[in-house]
């Protein structure tokens, strides 16, 4: 297992480095002089050469990476442009929030999609699957910002029971992750429903059925384990719709995080802050693969580790 | 295409042959699965109506979208006057909707088309040729897809820079990889079967083999992803504009018509519902009309 796990962390450096090295390209393929975005629209030439210096872009590019990745290991990616505060500083004051948002979000979602989708595959083509699934491919197709407009506008603005924006308490932790995680519980929903209709025609259910077990034990029991290893996997992939998704959500409720962050950076082409969270969120989405394709094999027996 | 004669002709005579049967291609077998599908039939009726909204747009909006500005009506309701009201720099919703569904349509459909015709050629070529160009192939996709979500659209347009144009670049670059994984699991599998076999046993090319034994067969997948990607694309697309990083005012693009509505929800309502409105039900007829093809293509499926 332990070994497995050694073998897949080896086997994620290739397409770690070349992610880095196009993070790290972002600045060369950005158009006009980094340099002299750094500096300041008004820098004198002198100015823009120290800073182009100080930076190390006279240097080769081989040279820049290294000293890229070197910075990178040490948690250090730079000064942000527009508040010249170290961009390490600036992350992490905006990860937590957009961390727990995300783990909300993808907990409720899944639970939720979840039982939707059982509950339609089990009821297949009869009234709770159409509602189930009527509901789902809403999910879907109503993008997260209009959602989250929504949602504020009825729960927080005229009914007045939550708060609109911030992320001072729990409670304003519950309309951006419903917004969130809808689109999420959605996939989740179909996914489930059509993993666990596979699984209700396999021969061993009809056995547990013709042993005479309830129902709901041949549901829980013997279908439930096997339809989440499918749907294990589609979490993993959603984790990063999620983590994506986060960027939009946030802006709706002016939501202290990663996302907003970035999108502010986009603006003002602020890009020590774009590359590190670019590189941020790859990375996390990267491991959380990972831990998921683990998390996979614990669940399914007849995965062997080689 | 004359399926529905096709199909019908069984009951009335065939008059000799080996089969009772008409003449099954592909076609008509597809239609007899699809037709009875009717929320899919729904869906793409409403996709041909958008279609048609968006090609006629410039001569059936009553107003113009971006230069015309009725200044004693800002922030108006709905009226027989402004159907669906006025925003808040008096201009005409209804016009700026059916101008806005040309740009969604055209950025979600060259977006996925861009996409899907790279991605299938790389996809072809990676599972037909396996070895270094599989790798090289397969490699460039895990990267792409390291990227969560709308995530690398969003470095593309840091890059590129913001507008409408360069969301449609960043957006085909987003889809390229999930076409060439689909492709490639639908090559390898069809490449080791026997009339693939038999076609290179008698002397045909690699460059025939892919294009006219290979191809065909990875269509009917293509088709099903192209549908459903472009609802995913069409979101993309109006998220990054609701980011600020897509089209630009004044340009009517329903994304950034909402993101300009948030500051006047609690007055003006209705200058997020439509857009909103026109956005959901544009993707949802994607994503029905999708459903239902994957229903009647795939084979393995064999519902209700």
């Amino acid at each position: 297992m332990l070994q497995y796990i050694v073998k897949r962390l080896l086997g994620l450096l290739p397409t770690l480095l070349i992610v880095a090295f196009l993070v790290f390209m972002l600045v060369h393929l950005l158009p006009g002089d980094p340099a002299r975005l750094a500096a300041g629209q008004d820098a004198t030439p002198e100015t823009v050469e120290l800073v182009r210096q100080d930076l190390g872009l006279d240097k080769s590019l081989a040279q820049q990476f290294v000293r890229f990745m070197t910075g990178v290991a040490h948690w250090d990616f730079g000064r942000s442009l527009r508040t010249k505060r170290p961009v390490s500083t600036e992350i992490s004051e905006r990860f937590m929030p957009t961390f727990w948002l995300t783990l909300w979000s993808m907990a409720w979602s899944v639970l939720f999609g979840m039982a939707i989708g059982i509950v339609s595959a089990v009821y297949r083509n009869r009234w709770p699957d159409r509602v189930g699934m009527t509901l789902a491919v809403s999910g879907i197709s109503f993008p997260a910002f209009a959602l989250g407009m929504v949602l504020m506008q009825v729960f927080a603005v005229q009914l007045n029971w939550l708060p609109t924006v911030g992320d001072d308490t729990w409670r304003h932790y519950i309309l951006p992750s419903i917004t969130l995680g809808a689109a999420v519980a959605a996939i989740m929903a179909r996914f489930t429903r059509s993993s666990f209709v596979d699984i209700l025609g396999e021969d061993y259910i009809r056995t547990a059925r013709a042993k005479g077990l309830d129902e709901r034990r041949v549901v829980i029991k013997h279908g439930l384990r096997n339809a989440l290893i499918p749907v294990v996997t589609m979490m993993g992939l959603q984790f990063g719709f999620l983590l994506g998704g986060s960027i939009v959500v946030e802006k709706v409720f002016n939501w202290p995080g990663l996302g907003r962050l970035l999108v502010d950076a986009v603006d003002m082409r602020d890009y020590p802050v774009i590359q590190a969270l670019v590189l941020l969120f790859s990375l996390e989405f990267i491991l959380i693969n990972l831990v998921v394709d683990v998390l996979y094999g614990l669940i399914n027996p007849t995965i062997r580790y080689r | 295409m004359n399926d529905t004669a096709i199909d019908e002709a069984p009951v009335t005579a065939v008059p000799s042959g080996p089969s009772r049967e008409a003449v099954r291609t592909p076609w008509s077998e597809f239609w007899r699965k699809f037709r009875r599908q009717k929320v899919a039939l729904v869906a793409g009726a409403f996709v041909a109506l958008l279609v048609v909204i968006a090609v006629l747009g410039p001569w059936i909006v009553p107003y113009d979208a971006e230069n015309y500005f009725d200044y004693d009506q800002l922030n108006a309701r709905p009226s027989p006057q402004h159907w669906f009201g006025v925003d808040a720099l008096g201009r005409d919703i209804f016009s700026r909707i059916v101008m806005g569904a040309r740009i969604s349509l055209a950025a979600g459909f060259v977006s996925v088309a861009v996409g899907a015709i790279i991605g299938t050629f790389l996809g072809l070529l990676a599972g037909y040729f396996e070895g270094w160009w599989d790798r090289v192939i397969m490699r460039i996709c895990d990267v792409l897809f390291a990227f969560p979500g709308i995530l690398l659209a969003i470095a593309i347009v840091a890059i590129l820079g913001g507008g409408m144009f360069n969301v449609i670049v960043a957006v085909a670059i987003f889809s390229i990889p999930t076409f060439a994984r689909l492709v490639r699991g639908n090559t390898l599998a069809l490449k080791h079967l026997t009339y693939i076999e038999a076609a290179r046993s008698l002397g045909a090319s690699d460059a025939t083999i892919i294009s006219r034994h290979i191809f065909p067969g990875t269509i009917s997948a293509v088709i099903v992803y192209f549908s459903l990607r472009i609802g995913t694309s069409i979101i993309t697309a109006a998220s990054l504009s609701f980011l600020g990083l897509g089209a630009q005012p004044p340009t009517p693009e329903w994304g950034a018509m909402l993101d300009a509505a948030r500051a006047d929800m609690l007055t003006a309502p209705h200058e997020a519902i439509f857009p909103a409105l026109a956005i959901f039900l544009t993707v949802l007829a994607f994503n029905l009309l999708g459903d239902g093809l994957r229903d009647a293509l795939d084979p393995k499926i064999e519902r209700r």
